[in-house]
């Protein structure tokens, strides 16, 4: 694990999930939170978890952000915080 | 005071950690939309399954993958090569559990807005005090 790779993305990690439940609009949450699985990917497959890492990445990062952005479509976009 | 900024800097995961699952346990009781609480639900489980992945990490270790197992033979496998893969295994199925429960709560979700046309937890509790 090279260290600054690790320091980075955890950072881009912890902005992601800030954005993620500061923003004010719910597609907008589900991309983020998109975001925020595949850089959580990144972490895993750094730390030489490879089989965790692409399970995170088909299932976490792909089915989840399908089942949002479907359940989304489905009730509405607003949000008041 | 060097020595305790030294631990605090030598482990800086494990406090980023913390302070991912705080975030989490924030958005689970602060936020008032429904999916808002689930997205915090999902940062707290990943911030739990990435500490149990990071305390299977070993430096100087590689991938937890034994070559030439049915060839040669004649060298020994030692353990402190490898990566230890249990916390992979555990942490592979919380995974799959967690995107289940994601799934089932957003499932919910759409069945609560279909039926009280909202998704905030005050106007919900709103319309079940009027009935």
């Amino acid at each position: 694990m090279y260290w600054p790779i690790d320091l980075i993305v955890l950072t881009f990690v912890i902005f992601c999930a800030i954005a993620a439940i500061v923003v004010k609009d719910l597609l907008a949450t589900a991309i983020l939170f998109g975001a925020y699985s595949f850089m959580m990917c990144l972490l895993w497959a750094v730390m030489g978890a490879v089989d965790v890492a692409f399970t995170e990445a088909s299932v976490g990062a792909g089915v989840s952000t399908v089942f949002f952005v479907a359940a989304i479509f489905r009730t509405s976009r607003r949000t008041k915080d | 005071m060097t020595d305790l900024l030294a631990l605090i800097v030598a482990k800086y995961n494990y406090w980023l950690y913390v302070i991912l699952m705080m975030i989490g346990l924030y958005a689970m009781i602060a936020k008032n939309n429904l999916i808002k609480k689930l997205v915090g639900m999902n940062i707290f489980q990943t911030a739990i399954i990435l500490f149990y992945i990071s305390i299977g990490y070993k430096k100087n270790a590689t991938l937890p993958i034994i070559e030439n197992v049915h060839g040669t033979g004649g060298g020994h496998i030692y353990a402190i090569d490898y990566i230890n893969p249990l916390p992979h295994v555990l942490m592979l199925t919380a995974i799959v559990v967690s995107v289940a429960t994601f799934g089932v709560a957003m499932a919910l979700a759409v069945r609560v807005y279909q039926r009280y046309k909202t998704l905030e937890e005050d106007e919900l509790r709103m319309r079940l005090s009027e009935k």
